[in-house]
């Protein structure tokens, strides 16, 4: 009845699991009790669970996204406190079969829940401002692609308290992550949430990617649209050039652990170096999908802050496109050890060599773009120098890595693992929190504490620096990743030093939550009353802070890169006649629909029975999920339509509000 | 021993950076010419983007610092977005930095390409090596003698490896020796290293396979030729054989496994583990080709 | 402020071109759906590059040549070609927006594809008779996957056209049903290039 699932999969016998899950089900209760004590419920469910509007998704993807950070950070310090103390013969407190999951999830989450949703998050919330549309090209489906990476994120924390994750790593390479090998449901629980949340990510790449090459305002060319539309584009080509490979790779090593077909086991003819291949033809595009927006976040940043447009835009726009491309042909590096013979080695350590020319390109570009400026030093730019800085020395370090020489003595090693923190916390991360602290005031209407912003970027900063330069020299000295304990001494001082650095970092992230904090509580003092707190340059911050959710009253007209500052330029040198009011139309507007959140309660059910092998729970999931879109596709009413007089009240005050 | 230098008890970092820099640890001390070669490639292509990226930090931050709202000495230039000189110089640095150090690894890659024989006046030892869960077992084929979690070689001689996997993957790696290499079943991998002066030199797994992963490490004792033989003569003859059903045996999974010998190995017993029951038809189709070309 | 530079472009003006603005739903919803087809043959890429890695690995086990027929395969071609031509027919009809075509087209398609999938399941479970299963070799695994994954396209293209023809037997031709038979015309033409990409890799190529 219940397939594999028994009372034996929850961890009563574990007292750290058993405290940990207890902590988690009581912190979901509490919240879903405040919700309901409070009469949340409707409200929530109205404007946000079911809402289509674009920019309700990308914060809630960010939420998703921070909320993960959370969890993976935890994992993060579980595992350098671990390190810390198991030398010698000291085993620290987690034994390995927990060690193993911790870092499995850790990577899982970080990646998947954490840094895609944050990156997608962005650019859902932004795109459709820049581009100047009204909304994405699929709304609803917009909401079930969301909905779909939550679904991913429930059943990955659902394997805390029922069952076991992944002790494999985070890419779960067999043989090892075969039946044979992995017979429990960790494994399962990895592949059948990153299925359903990779679903979720190639729907929204469809969706971004058309908005972005068919939704854009009138005169807004290719050459016009914000670099952040750009590698935006760039990003979300590269996810539907990518997850694809994914879902086929996780397909079939789910048929190998379900049916007993042979494509990775060690017997039958299969052949495990074929996933190895697979999954980094589509791992090593990811990290391009992610750090791309982010160069996107830091291009906006550093030019509304000099108050200059982009230098050599041009540049930026082909560096982006050969980052793009260049990213699907150098995969191999990531396994220079396997043996492949010298010429295969050379060809994929030279193009790892051609991508960095691009992104060093742009290195250059943002430092062009500061030049003659007048920089306002304000917590995003901190972010974006602490970037510059940072993922300067990370390119450098992943360069090193592509010489299959140095690479033979330092793959998987700490270096490794230092090399890819660097990239991803100083580009993605910083990125990520500059796009946050910069779109913040535009999606709620009134901009986040500063000094607590910046106190935040150095607590991260400094302890990135502490946390990974240890880890670095640990790889030269040898050490190799995923170790549970260690006979080496030697290395202890620098993990020690690694767990203050990790401290260091769970202060920034402290410093984050309090920033938040404090700005609500005092958010009438640093309300946005314009719509255009930084000075900006695209058009999001033509419009109210938080915009209407049609965006434009009237659809902008686009005369130039930057179209809004030299909308703000002419308007100052020509000043508009009085009584010049615009004609004001009734909008159509998407429906909000429950059917992204209906499709995400089926998708858990069925992966959450797929798991467990309750086959009839299934094929209710399934059929839910059915019938779901059958009532999405007989529904009559699609859209509202917003009337004028809603359109011409709320224009008129943001009108009055900017020329105040 | 090295290790032992380095200890600290609850050090402090600064006394321990300063210890660890005496060289006492891993890629940083080669023993062999593969790890020195490796070595100096890593420094010298670690020192040309140095020269890069260390002037593109300290200018970012000058950059920054001196236009800065609030100096007014800092020309303002609201409209300044594209010089075409720039650009050039833009593309071209990182270009030129990346066609030298392309030429480092293209050449590198060669020279040191893993079952690339040492140069050597001595005839190579031959060693078979099997990663196990989770221990490794070493074959000497021409001495007819196995270990387990202790590989000897004589010092000054190159040592060429056959690798393979029972099972998990796993990545067989002497920090001080140099290159590391996978060991996947069904396939065999080749590698060659050599110590140059005996000593005792730590070996580990550098690819997670399992809960046993961490306790997956072997040494490799370097010892002067005649000791070496000496050693063989020892363990030749003496104690357990290692035949299938001891390899069976040894082969279920075991964790932090001790070190041991057998004097005895039977023939073929590697084949055997490379390709586990292949019938006798049909050659072409069934096994898997190794993953190196004959050279 | 911003008056001066806003024209009153209003939403939804039909146009061509890129600059003016966004595309009308019915080009939008077209664009993103080719962007699906396109995702979904990298997909099917992946599938191919592994069948071709594995398409030696039979440990043993039967080849293809030793399972294929041939004649078999060349009816099921021949429905697939021809229900992409009854497909055809019945955007035809839809376009006219004749519902007696639409549904004889429709119905012609669904045939030809059942017949289509009635005969790969015989196909299969014939294979799987002689012990030729995906359990026995690297090969079948990779052989039941490719041809399996695409059979699975083909039977939810069924579905789906059985909810289209009730779409349009309940609503009529409104815009979004037309919309949607687009989409799944494209969707079934784009099923016959994967087929025809299978049919010379696995059985012409494999058959050798």
């Amino acid at each position: 009845m219940l397939g594999k699932l028994s009372w034996d999969a929850l961890p009563f016998h574990e007292p750290i699991d058993m405290i940990v899950s207890g902590l988690m089900i009581l912190g979901v209760i509490a919240i879903l009790a405040w919700l309901t004590v409070k009469g949340h419920w409707p409200y929530l469910w109205r404007e946000w669970l079911t809402s289509v509007d674009h920019k309700r998704i990308g914060v809630m993807y960010c939420v998703l996204a921070l909320v993960m950070l959370l969890r993976g950070f935890a994992d993060a310090l579980m595992m350098r406190s671990q390190q810390a103390l198991a030398a010698g013969g000291a085993q620290g407190y987690l034994p390995p079969e927990h060690y193993d999951q911790i870092f499995s999830a850790h990577g899982t989450i970080m990646i998947f829940f954490m840094a895609m949703p944050f990156m997608i998050g962005l650019m859902n919330f932004a795109l459709p401002l820049q581009l100047g549309v009204r909304d994405v090209a699929f709304p609803t489906l917009n909401s079930v692609s969301l909905w779909l990476t939550a679904s991913g994120v429930l059943l990955t924390n659902v394997s805390l308290v029922v069952g076991e994750f992944a002790r494999t790593g985070w890419l779960a390479y067999p043989p090892l992550s075969e039946l044979k090998y992995s017979p429990g449901v960790g494994v399962d629980y990895y592949l059948w949430s990153l299925q359903i949340s990779g679903v979720g990510t190639l729907l929204s790449g469809i969706n971004l990617v058309t908005t972005i090459l068919k939704m854009r305002a009138p005169g807004m060319s290719y050459m016009r649209m914000p670099v952040f539309c750009w590698t935006a584009l760039a990003s979300n080509l590269l996810i539907v050039a990518a997850f694809p490979i994914l879902t086929a790779t996780f397909a079939m090593l789910l048929l190998d652990r379900y049916l007993g077909f042979h494509f990775f086991t060690t017997d039958g003819g299969g052949n495990p170096m074929m996933y190895i291949n697979l999954i980094w033809a589509w791992g090593h595009p990811e990290v391009y999908i992610l750090i791309l927006p982010a160069f996107g976040v830091f291009s906006e940043v550093i030019s509304t802050f000099s108050g200059k447009p982009l230098f050599g835009y041009r540049s930026m726009v082909a560096a982006t496109l050969a980052i793009c491309v260049l990213s699907f042909v150098v995969w191999l590096h990531h396994f220079f050890t396997m043996g492949a013979g010298a010429d295969v080695n050379g060809f994929f350590g030279v193009m790892t060599m051609i991508i960095a020319v691009p992104t060093g390109v742009k290195v250059y570009n943002w430092l062009f773009t500061m030049y003659g400026g007048r920089l306002r030093f304000t917590a995003p730019v901190y972010w974006s120098l602490g970037f510059m800085v940072t993922f300067v020395l990370g390119g450098m370090t992943g360069v090193l890595l592509a010489v299959p020489p140095a690479d033979f003595v330092l793959h998987n090693s700490l270096f490794l693992i230092a090399h890819f923190h660097n990239v991803i916390i100083g580009g993605l991360l910083f990125g990520a929190m500059a796009g946050y602290t910069y779109w913040f005031p535009k999606a709620f209407g009134f901009t986040l504490h500063e000094g607590w912003g910046k106190a935040s970027f150095w607590c991260w900063f400094v302890g990135f620096y502490l946390a990974f330069m240890p880890l670095y020299w640990l790889g030269l000295m040898g050490m190799t990743r995923r170790m549970q304990h260690y006979d080496n001494m030697a290395w202890q001082p620098f993990l020690l030093v690694a767990a203050a650095g990790a401290l260091v970092i769970l202060c920034g992230i402290l410093c984050t939550i309090i920033q938040l904090v404090v700005s609500i509580r005092d958010r009438a003092g640093h309300r946005d009353r314009t719509g255009d707190p930084w000075d900006g340059r695209t058009l999001e911050w033509s419009i109210p802070s938080p915009p209407p959710s049609w965006n434009f009253a009237l659809m902008p007209q686009v005369e130039g890169e930057d179209a809004y500052w030299y909308m703000k330029r002419r308007a100052r040198e020509e000043p508009a006649g009085p009584g010049r009011t615009p004609d004001y139309e009734p909008i159509e507007m998407p429906l909000n629909s429950s059917t992204g959140f209906v499709t995400a309660f089926f998708a858990v059910v069925t992966g959450f029975a797929l798991i467990w092998h309750i086959w009839w729970m299934v094929g209710l999931g399934l059929v839910g999920a059915f019938v779901t879109m059958l009532v999405f596709a007989w529904r009559d009413h699609d859209e509202m339509e917003i009337p004028v007089e809603e359109i011409t009240r709320m224009d008129r005050a943001h009108r009055a509000e900017t020329t105040r | 021993m090295a290790a032992a230098r380095c200890r600290f008890g609850t050090a402090i970092f600064v006394a321990g950076v300063a210890a660890t820099l005496g060289g006492c640890s891993g890629v940083l001390d080669p023993q062999g010419p593969i790890a020195s070669a490796e070595k100096t490639i890593l420094f010298n292509s670690l020192g040309i983007m140095l020269a890069i990226v260390v002037p593109t930090i300290l200018a970012t931050l000058g950059v920054a610092w001196w236009f800065r709202a609030s100096n007014l000495r800092a020309k303002y230039l609201p409209d300044w977005e594209y010089s075409g000189r720039i650009e050039m110089v833009v593309w071209s640095i990182p270009a030129m930095t990346v066609l030298l150090l392309g030429g480092i690894a293209w050449v590198g890659s060669h020279d040191l390409d893993p079952p690339k024989p040492i140069t050597s006046t001595t005839n190579p030892v031959e060693v078979e090596v099997v990663s196990l869960d989770w221990k490794w077992l070493f074959i000497y084929p021409d001495l007819g003698i196995a270990s387990v979690n202790r590989l000897i070689v004589p010092a000054g001689t190159p040592i060429s490896f056959t690798l393979t996997s029972d099972g998990v993957m796993n990545s067989f790696f002497v920090p001080q020796l140099g290159s590391q290499i996978y060991t996947m079943a069904g396939m065999t991998t080749h590698l060659q290293l050599q110590a140059d002066q005996p000593g005792s030199y730590p070996g580990l797994s550098a690819q997670f396979s399992g809960d046993g992963f961490s306790d997956m490490r072997f040494t490799v004792d370097a010892v002067a030729p005649d000791k070496f033989a000496e050693w063989v003569n020892a363990t030749r003859g003496k104690g357990a054989a290692l035949d299938p059903t001891s390899f069976a045996e040894l082969a279920k999974p075991s964790e932090a496994v001790a070190v041991a010998t057998y004097g005895a190995v039977s023939q073929d017993l590697f084949q055997a583990i490379v390709h586990p029951n292949v019938p006798p038809a049909e050659p072409g189709h069934l096994s898997q080709p190794a993953m190196h070309k004959e050279n | 402020m911003t008056a001066a530079t806003l024209s009153h472009g209003g939403h939804g003006v039909p146009t061509g071109s890129s600059t003016d603005g966004p595309a009308p739903k019915r080009i939008v919803v077209a664009y993103g759906f080719w962007i699906f087809l396109l995702s979904d043959i990298i997909m099917f890429s992946a599938i191919f590059a592994t069948y071709a890695v594995l398409a030696n690995a039979t440990n043993g086990g039967p080849t293809g040549r030793e399972l294929f027929d041939y004649t078999n395969v060349a009816i099921e071609t021949g429905c697939l070609l021809a229900s992409s031509f009854t497909c055809g027919l019945m955007s035809l009809a839809v376009h006219e927006e004749s519902r007696l075509g639409t549904y004889l087209g429709a119905a012609a398609t669904f045939v030809l594809g059942a017949i289509f999938l009635a005969l790969e399941l015989h196909e299969f479970a014939g294979m799987i008779a002689m012990g030729a299963t995906p359990q026995r070799s690297a090969f079948l695994s990779a052989f039941f996957t490719l041809v399996g994954c695409h059979g699975a396209h083909v039977a939810i293209g069924l579905l789906w056209l059985v909810v289209m023809m009730a779409q349009v037997w309940a609503k009529g031709f409104r815009q979004t049903i037309l919309r949607r038979i687009a989409c799944f015309s494209l969707f079934w033409h784009a099923l016959d290039i994967i087929w025809v990409a299978l049919f010379t890799i696995v059985y012409l190529m494999g058959g050798r």
